[in-house]
């Protein structure tokens, strides 16, 4: 396993990428259209418009900041367009310092100082297309499978998760820490029941406590948002589909979920932002929305997401590919043009092992720059920052 | 016939690998001495009952208490939402 290789785009800092893109990145959500019309202009771009930036303060702001300066330096943009209003909250500066930082090139537009929207396109449309041509210049290399970290998760979860997704990508999750490489699982929500199993695993006492705590201050949020008399009809913990597919509580997702993780040791919890340590398993403190569980994913340095699904969902993240697979061979059929992969065949007698293999081959291929069909489909909806205004961190 | 898969040996649930209609034989994998008889109908992926389940007892699968049954549940049952509850993440009124 340790031999394997994925061709990827080794960068000045950090771990390589897996796309070659250049991102345009408002800082605040007044940029979303001058960000989008200039990725629209440029071959090679793409916007990551979001609907946070002002009037935002402490944890809530901070977590906008940790998330957009984490996905600002991922590996698979070559270098950042920062596109600013001028008066906001949180600084188009800050951002692309941040960026800068972490060594890529980086170009700042700001709409106020520009003038109008026409001449900050215009400028911007520039800019982005002298970073695309000086990121052609660099290309794919054969590196090794530690380069590698992938993002785990799971949406429209039903029976059949359980039983043969999230195993076979357990078995993916093993492999890969095997070689070197590293791993990140979130959905806390999705977790109660799960405490004992998790700090069982950690590599310590600390990261023990630590799994806990989060679970533990993740079920209070739960407990309060739910225990509004007038609001039962607003409580249930799963979806409808999950449970039309045979999810009957929290605590069953939960166990069906953590497959997904393997049976690595964990060597840590990251918080939202929070740049992966080095190789080895973690758990990512963020709630199981799919869209702010990815983007907390791709923020901390995740090249590839693997997302199971039983129900099936097509969403896909912009410039970071998500590799869709289910254990239900009915949605794989239904869903021709969204599933890259099926793992249902495990139900029908196919062994662990065998599919485990071909899924981890479809994600060498993937990081190698086959596409996935939601970035064929140009789905980009998972790029969602989390919001919260009532934690803090208190582990790191 | 119909077949359930129980994922632990702990389980007092198992999950059905298609659509169960009432009154039909279910055959749980590597457990061939069980007689299992559906109630009712279940649909694939849902879980039926292998023993008795008491009322308050609790429902295993993966090897783990997943929830309590909320009223007395007999082999062969369908166990989901309308026969089991779980107080896990919820306020309790």
């Amino acid at each position: 396993m340790s031999n394997r290789h994925f061709l990827g785009y080794p960068r000045e800092r950090g771990l390589p990428g897996t796309r070659n893109l250049v991102a345009v990145i408002p800082s605040v959500f007044c940029a979303n259209v001058v960000a989008r019309r200039i990725a629209e202009q440029v071959a090679g771009t793409v916007a990551l418009c979001h609907p946070v930036g002002c009037s935002q303060v402490g944890w809530d702001l901070e977590l906008t900041a940790r998330a957009l300066k984490g996905v600002g330096r991922h590996p698979n943009f070559y270098g950042v367009v920062v596109v600013g209003l001028g008066c906001e909250r949180f600084r188009a500066e800050e951002l692309a310092a941040a960026i800068a930082e972490a060594g890529k090139p980086v170009e700042m537009v700001i709409i106020q100082k520009e003038g109008d929207t026409l001449k900050a396109v215009e400028r911007g449309t520039r800019l982005a297309g002298r970073l695309v041509s000086e990121a052609a210049r660099q290309s794919r290399q054969e590196l090794p499978l530690s380069q590698l970290c992938l993002g785990l998760k799971c949406g429209g979860t039903d029976a059949t998760s359980g039983l043969a997704a999230n195993p076979a990508l357990g078995w993916v999750t093993d492999r890969l820490i095997e070689a070197g490489g590293a791993a990140i699982f979130t959905e806390v929500t999705e977790l109660l029941g799960a405490e004992d199993i998790l700090a069982r695993r950690a590599v310590n006492r600390d990261v023990a406590e630590a799994i806990r705590t989060v679970i533990s201050n993740m079920e209070g949020r739960l407990r309060t948002a739910t225990g509004w008399q007038e609001l039962q009809h607003r409580s249930a913990l799963i979806s409808p589909g999950n449970e039309d597919g045979g999810v009957t509580t929290v605590v069953e997702k939960a166990l069906g979920g953590i497959y997904k993780a393997g049976s690595a040791p964990i060597s840590g919890v990251l918080a939202y932002g929070q740049e992966v340590p080095g190789s080895g398993l973690y758990l990512l403190d963020c709630v199981g929305h799919d869209g702010e569980a990815v983007t907390g994913l791709v923020a901390s340095g995740c090249q590839v997401v693997v997302f199971t699904t039983g129900r099936g969902t097509p969403t896909g993240f912009p410039g970071v590919p998500v590799v869709k697979m289910t254990g239900n061979s009915a949605t794989f059929q239904r869903m021709q043009t969204n599933i890259d992969f099926n793992a249902g065949t495990i139900i029908e007698g196919a062994r662990l092992e065998e599919v485990g293999a071909e899924l981890l081959e479809k994600v060498i291929r993937v990081a190698s720059g086959e596409p996935t069909r939601a970035e064929l489909g140009y789905h980009d909806e998972l790029f969602c920052i989390t919001r919260d205004y009532t934690a803090g961190v208190s582990y790191n | 016939m119909a077949e359930a898969l129980q994922l632990n040996p702990r389980d007092n649930v198992a999950v059905v690998l298609s659509n169960v209609r009432g009154g039909e034989e279910v055959k749980v994998i590597g457990r061939e001495t069980l007689k299992l008889t559906a109630k009712e109908d279940i649909p694939f992926g849902h879980k039926i009952a292998l023993l008795f389940l008491e009322a308050n007892g609790a429902i295993i699968k993966y090897g783990e208490e997943i929830g309590k049954a909320r009223i007395p549940i007999l082999p062969g049952s369908w166990v989901h939402l309308h026969n089991v509850y779980c107080e896990r993440g919820k306020e309790v009124l």
